[in-house]
């Protein structure tokens, strides 16, 4: 470094013979400087990396391994692979011939010589009673006494359990032969398959998904239109306030920001109950009688006003943010040239705080689309969403390929939402606190 | 907002409506919280006032509740596992999320953009999608219902805010002065504790604080990953409100706000240093 300065650096004893500039130990300046970017280039991907690695490993395929098994149907490709074959040839319209039953016996006896922890009858069971109940009974009882089976083997597993008879099931089989599948999406979709193979809507008492997914939407739209209209006007009265005024007043925006999840939303829970402070005091002044007692909670109203709450400062502070920016002489000069106050808020103010209108917006909704615990907690049976359903699939009903079809629908909306967000404010813009 | 002289009758009603709408909604903010404060001093298993209570009756409370939850071995564990998640976790993130930005802020660091997004999907993500994830995945290598678990998992959640207010942080830095310890000999790794690390120590700060306040306040990925062991003061909230509802929640949840209100100090008095640090004239 030094000997460089003391030379003179790129003086004119420092170029080739064709004029290219050098550095003082000779190679040409502009591949020392190409080389010295390359570097910089990879001091600055060496510092991302390993925060990179770890978000890919423990969270990025995690999802994408879960949103896999929404296709993923090895079940019944690994049980009877024999079956499989023999059914190729099968119409689908009357019980499949002597040979394929062979073929399944042979398939299950097989299995029950593999060790315990390989054996793919139980995952068989398990997936076909996703299809037609009492799949899984069916199976588990022939599995019992399949080693003593004897030729003609399709009455003996008819007799075994009356499921073989129906052609239903072997429909399921052929069609949940093949190691990838779309069933847990028709089924998310309140689809299922016909006789023919056809998709078609399920019975109208048995149509589950698409409505939640409807009334997930309306819920989310509903609290963040009750966020716009709670956030606005202290939004605005924030931003006209005098600065040491309005932080403090942001104290009271700020603190319910901050406060666990899980405090506020028990404290609507209290106060929202039947025996809960609002509706005793409403006994106590004699506004309603004890009978009349509102049920404000365990229902769409419950998850409405607690997730209004926890999500208002979402609105407040990026509307905050922008009514701050925003001159009020604009307001002063449209009322000096003549607009009464309501046509100067309305053609002059209001256009100008859209833009975070629409931040505090998209923000709102797509928190409140994807909430789990408030729903389970204040919820009851009409406040539940999407995500309660998704985690009833994943713990209790272990229907986890359909868990994953509804939760991979859910993450490619708030992914949209996210990018349409990303396109009006930027993500850059996100601030907390 | 005071009212200027010329105003109509009309235009002073409006005025003063729109006063009482606005208290009325930070009425609405405030109040659900505090009301939890003297409720959790009730003598009686009631989620309301009692009359003793309203007559200011010193028999109507008691710190029955807080007893309660002092004496509790469930309770006590959970604070406990709080903290040690809590405090894991905000140690990776704050290491990862605050070096990943260092390089994010470099003005030759490739697809910006792409690794961004990826950094801060746990984010944007919904949780219960996180965590049905991690679910499986950390089922497949036995690190479910552990601690190790729950930490990565509450780690990834928690970088996003360190990468996002550690980058704010950077776009006022003054790379000159990086520069100008390099010109006077310092080698990078001592130009970074010397000069850098002081410099952004408030944003790191405030990233590590709100990286511990997501893994403290999260119940959906502990629900999913964690066994009876791990169990944290939300969870136990969580069984709380569902199983046995009695107003011990109350008197945790006192506690709780109480930490909010230090934690929310603590930001923005360390706001407020690094603006004047970097000489972002607080406005």
């Amino acid at each position: 470094m030094a000997d460089a300065t003391a030379d003179g650096g790129l003086t004119g004893s420092h170029t080739d013979k064709r004029g290219r500039l050098l550095t003082s130990d000779g190679t040409p300046l502009r591949r020392a400087l190409e080389r010295a970017n390359r570097r910089r280039k990879l001091t600055a991907l060496a510092l991302v990396a390993p925060l990179l690695a770890f978000i890919l490993i423990f969270f990025a395929f995690p999802i994408a391994q879960m949103m896999w098994r929404s296709v993923d149907n090895p079940q019944v490709v690994n049980a009877l692979p024999r079956t499989l074959d023999a059914l190729q040839d099968w119409d689908g319209d009357a019980l499949p011939p002597e040979p394929v039953f062979a073929a399944l016996h042979a398939d299950m006896v097989a299995d029950l010589e593999r060790p315990r922890r390989e054996q793919a009858i139980g995952p068989l069971g398990i997936r076909l009673n996703y299809e037609l109940s009492a799949a899984r009974s069916a199976i588990s009882r022939t599995t019992r006494d399949v080693a003593n089976f004897e030729a003609p083997y399709s009455e003996a597993f008819t007799s075994a359990h009356r499921l073989w008879g129906d052609v239903e099931l072997w429909r399921i089989i052929q069609r949940e032969g093949r190691p990838l599948t779309l069933s847990y999406y028709v089924a998310a979709l309140d689809r299922e398959y016909d006789a023919q193979g056809n998709i078609v809507k399920r019975d109208e008492n048995r149509r589950i998904y698409v409505s939640l997914f409807g009334r997930t939407l309306a819920l989310s739209v509903a609290i963040t239109a009750m966020t716009f209209l709670l956030g606005f006007p202290i939004a605005y009265y924030l931003s006209v306030l005098p600065m040491r005024y309005a932080n403090l007043l942001m104290i009271a925006v700020l603190l319910p920001f901050w406060t666990s999840l899980l405090v506020r939303t028990s404290a609507w829970i209290v106060l929202l109950q039947q025996q809960g402070v609002i509706n005793n005091t409403l006994v106590g002044i004699g506004l309603i009688d004890d009978a009349g007692r509102f049920s404000l909670i365990y229902n769409q109203t419950g998850t409405i006003i607690a997730m209004t709450h926890i999500l208002l400062p979402f609105m407040v502070l990026p509307l905050y943010s922008v009514m701050r920016t925003i001159p009020p002489s604009y307001m002063r000069a449209a009322k000096s040239l003549g607009a009464r106050p309501w046509t100067a808020f309305r053609r002059v103010y209001f256009p100008q705080t859209l833009p975070g209108i629409g931040a505090g917006g998209v923000l709102v909704f797509i928190i409140s689309i994807g909430y789990y615990i408030t729903p389970a907690l204040v919820g009851g049976q009409t406040g539940r969403m999407i995500s309660n359903e998704i985690a009833r699939h994943i713990q209790q009903s272990l229907n986890w390929g359909l868990a994953a079809a509804l939760g991979s629908m859910l993450l490619v909306g708030v992914l949209v939402l996210y990018w349409l967000y990303n396109r009006l404010v930027g993500a850059d813009s996100l601030k907390f606190g | 907002m005071s009212m200027p002289a010329y105003y109509t009758t009309k235009d002073k009603i409006w005025h003063y409506t729109f006063r009482v709408i606005c208290f009325a909604i930070f009425f609405f903010l405030l109040a659900p919280i505090l009301i939890m404060i003297p409720l959790s001093f009730n003598a009686q298993p009631f989620f309301t006032f009692t009359r003793e209570m309203l007559t200011l009756n010193p028999e109507g409370y008691s710190l029955r509740w807080y007893r309660d939850f002092l004496g509790s071995d469930s309770w006590m564990r959970s604070i406990r596992n709080s903290f040690i998640i809590g405090i894991a976790a905000t140690l990776v993130s704050t290491t990862l999320g605050t070096l990943a930005a260092l390089g994010l802020s470099r003005s030759e660091m490739p697809a910006k953009g792409l690794i961004m997004g990826i950094l801060i999907s746990p984010m944007i993500v919904p949780l219960i999608i996180s965590a049905a994830g991690m679910f499986f995945f950390f089922s497949s290598i036995n690190i479910a219902q552990t601690y190790l678990g729950v930490v990565l998992a509450h780690a990834a959640l928690g970088t996003p805010f360190v990468v996002i207010t550690v980058t704010a942080t950077l776009v006022g830095f003054d790379q000159s002065l990086t520069r100008a310890a390099a010109n006077l000999g310092a080698s990078p790794t001592r130009t970074f504790f010397k000069i850098t690390m002081p410099l952004i120590l408030p944003g790191v700060i405030s990233g590590a604080l709100f990286a511990f306040i997501t893994s403290f306040d999260e119940i959906v990925v502990v629900l999913f990953v964690a066994g009876v062991e791990q169990r944290t003061i939300p969870r136990e909230m969580w069984s709380g409100i569902r199983e046995d509802i009695s107003p011990t929640i109350l008197a945790v949840a006192t506690i709780l706000v109480l930490i909010s209100v230090a934690l929310l100090t603590v930001v923005e008095l360390l706001r407020r240093r690094g603006e004047r640090l970097r000489g972002l004239s607080p406005q």
